[in-house]
């Protein structure tokens, strides 16, 4: 069974269409990239798969289950959601930033409990954020700052992650260090879906690509299917040169195709 | 200027000695010298004396005045301010309490005021509720927080010109008088009676601002995210301005307007707790009270002859702090 799956998601704007008949799909165990140009609907599609916004026509099923059918509980417990360009807006320190992730297992009148504590130390481990626990979070650097966001969703513990472009601004270090956290989460009955506009990282580091455009999905399959060279020119409008070994598939933008505008 | 954020037990227990010594300082405060124990004493005895009669008919009902205000003040400053994000919302931003003065500066025009002592706190508990009545239709199913701010400066400005409409045209001289002074904010010369009639809104909305406290934590990630925790934003964003609305609706409502509680206790508190917006809530409501007590005690020691009117001492001292305070925090502010 599919850890999740979307069938048929349209969303609009008014009499804008966003995102029409899109199907997407989630095993367990997988690392799913989505990409496309900008102002594709990668974005969108990850705030109707988390629920943030309603899809206007479709389902959405996790783990076979009519997701609208969890409580809000259930899924922010199941589903951890990093939005683009995540941010803190009062100087907190890390700490506390990685405790809000246990929100969804406290009540109201609650303060952290023995486990909460466990969970964010856990997390703190996973994504070497320990050394800075201590540090209010507005003082790190951008890369320290994407961590400690991710830290955030690892002490939810979550089933599956949506990541909105997580490596956007980073350095080589920081990019493949996030993106090596994503794919060690997503193994066994875990997976992940994450934005990418880097095309290497993405065909590098995921089993399955969804390349989308114009609101609608171009193809979908392993990096090697998708990354083709005439693909990337049709969606991005760029000539690139496609190169492979052992690590897997690079893609190098060479030069803009005429006067193509994806 | 650096602090270290105190954990809560402490905070809370220090911030509430500090309110008992103020409380009972403000009971000390006047113009005759009584024995506190002596007027309780007569008071459960229930022989009158002139210590007992001060004490329960005319201290203690603006001393605890003073501290649910500034308690609702304070607490309703650090709820808005965690809602937008933004250290300089304050307790008027949503423009309730101008509807609240509103509704009572039309009951002073008409003339109510002095038919019955319930028909001012009842008009500016009316004028609340209208105010936050026009907010849902503007705002309607909007999720900005732009709308929400904007629909408070529509009401503030329509409120502030209705205002001026009644003093304008107001019936005699001794109309606008009172308006005028009713509208300086203030704590003196109210019974026990209006304090009653305020405090089940002022209660049933710190009820439901201390609920949305976590909601007000996910918040700092933003409310895309606060979503993504299983947060319902625009549901949860209403019943905070309801919570905002019927406590600070309430104070205005017997007390007039009283600036600069709201902006200045969030920030003076907010480093001791660690800038944590949940954990702001209580702390502020303790250090409102405590603020708003000790001004009303200033003012009663500064009066001599003319009463100083609470709300002009609160923005008095407020407004100079606040730069101060700016000046003091502007390289750590975001």
């Amino acid at each position: 069974m599919s850890l999740l799956s979307g069938t048929n998601l349209s969303y609009r704007i008014g009499d804008l269409s966003i995102l029409e008949g899109i199907d997407i799909e989630v095993k367990p165990g997988e690392l799913v990239g989505l990409i496309g140009p900008n102002g594709a609907g990668k974005s969108t599609l990850l705030r109707l798969l988390t629920c943030v916004e309603q899809a206007h026509s479709g389902e959405i099923l996790y783990e076979g289950r009519d997701v609208n059918e969890l409580s809000a509980e259930e899924r922010a417990r199941r589903i951890g959601y990093l939005v683009q360009g995540a941010k803190a807006y009062w100087p907190i320190t890390v700490e506390k930033i990685i405790g809000l992730g246990r929100i969804p297992y406290q009540k109201w009148w609650r303060d952290a409990s023995a486990e909460d504590d466990e969970k964010v130390l856990q997390a703190m481990k996973i994504t070497e954020t320990l050394a800075y626990r201590n540090r209010i979070v507005t003082t790190l650097s951008g890369g320290e700052q994407t961590l400690v966001m991710l830290a955030r969703i690892f002490a939810t513990d979550p089933q599956l992650i949506f990541a909105d472009e997580p490596v956007a601004a980073l350095d080589p270090y920081h990019q493949l260090h996030v993106m090596e956290i994503l794919r060690d989460h997503a193994r066994d009955s875990r997976g992940a879906v994450v934005v990418l506009h880097d095309l290497s990282l993405a065909a590098r580091f995921c089993d399955r690509l969804y390349l989308i455009n114009h609101g609608e999905l171009h193809c979908a399959g392993t990096p090697t299917e998708i990354m083709t060279a005439e693909n990337i020119a049709e969606v991005y409008g760029v000539k690139t040169r496609i190169t492979g070994d052992a690590e897997g598939v690079s893609v190098i933008p060479v030069s803009r195709l005429g006067d193509h505008h994806p | 200027m650096k602090f270290k954020a105190i954990p809560t037990v402490p905070l809370l227990a220090g911030l509430g000695i500090c309110l008992a010594v103020v409380f009972y300082c403000a009971l000390l405060v006047g113009p005759v010298d009584i024995s506190i124990v002596e007027a309780s004493m007569n008071w459960i005895q229930k022989e009158s004396s002139i210590g007992s009669l001060i004490l329960f008919d005319i201290r203690l009902p603006r001393a605890l005045l003073a501290l649910f205000i500034g308690a609702t003040l304070g607490l309703a400053g650090a709820a808005l301010q965690g809602l937008f994000r933004n250290p300089l919302a304050e307790p008027g931003i949503i423009g309730v309490s101008n509807g609240a003065a509103l509704g009572a500066v039309l009951v002073f025009y008409f003339g109510y005021a002095n038919i019955a002592w319930f028909a001012l706190p009842f008009g500016g508990l009316a004028g609340a509720l209208v105010s936050v009545v026009i907010i849902f239709m503007l705002i309607g199913n909007s999720r900005s927080n732009v709308t929400l701010i904007l629909a408070g400066v529509a009401i503030n400005a329509i409120g502030g010109a209705l205002i001026a409409l009644s003093l304008n045209f107001a019936p005699n001289p001794y109309a606008i008088q009172e308006i005028v002074f009713w509208l300086l904010g203030s704590v003196s010369n109210r019974s026990i009676n209006e304090l009653m009639i305020a405090l089940p809104f002022m209660l049933v909305g710190w009820g439901i601002i201390l609920y949305c406290g976590r909601f007000l934590n996910a918040l700092t990630l933003g409310e895309e995210t606060a979503s993504s925790m299983g947060f319902d934003v625009k549901r949860l964003r209403w019943t905070l301005v309801i919570g905002v609305a019927a406590s600070v609706g309430a104070a205005v409502s017997v007390a007039g307007n009283i600036g600069f509680i709201g902006l200045v206790v969030p920030h003076l508190i907010r480093p001791f707790v660690g800038h944590e917006p949940r954990r702001l809530l209580l702390a502020s409501t303790l250090g409102g009270a405590i603020l708003l007590v000790t001004a009303d005690i200033a003012v009663q020691l500064l009066s001599s002859g003319g009463e100083l009117k609470l709300g002009v001492f609160t923005s008095l001292v407020g407004g100079p702090f606040f730069l101060f305070l700016i000046l003091k925090t502007r390289n750590t502010l975001l």
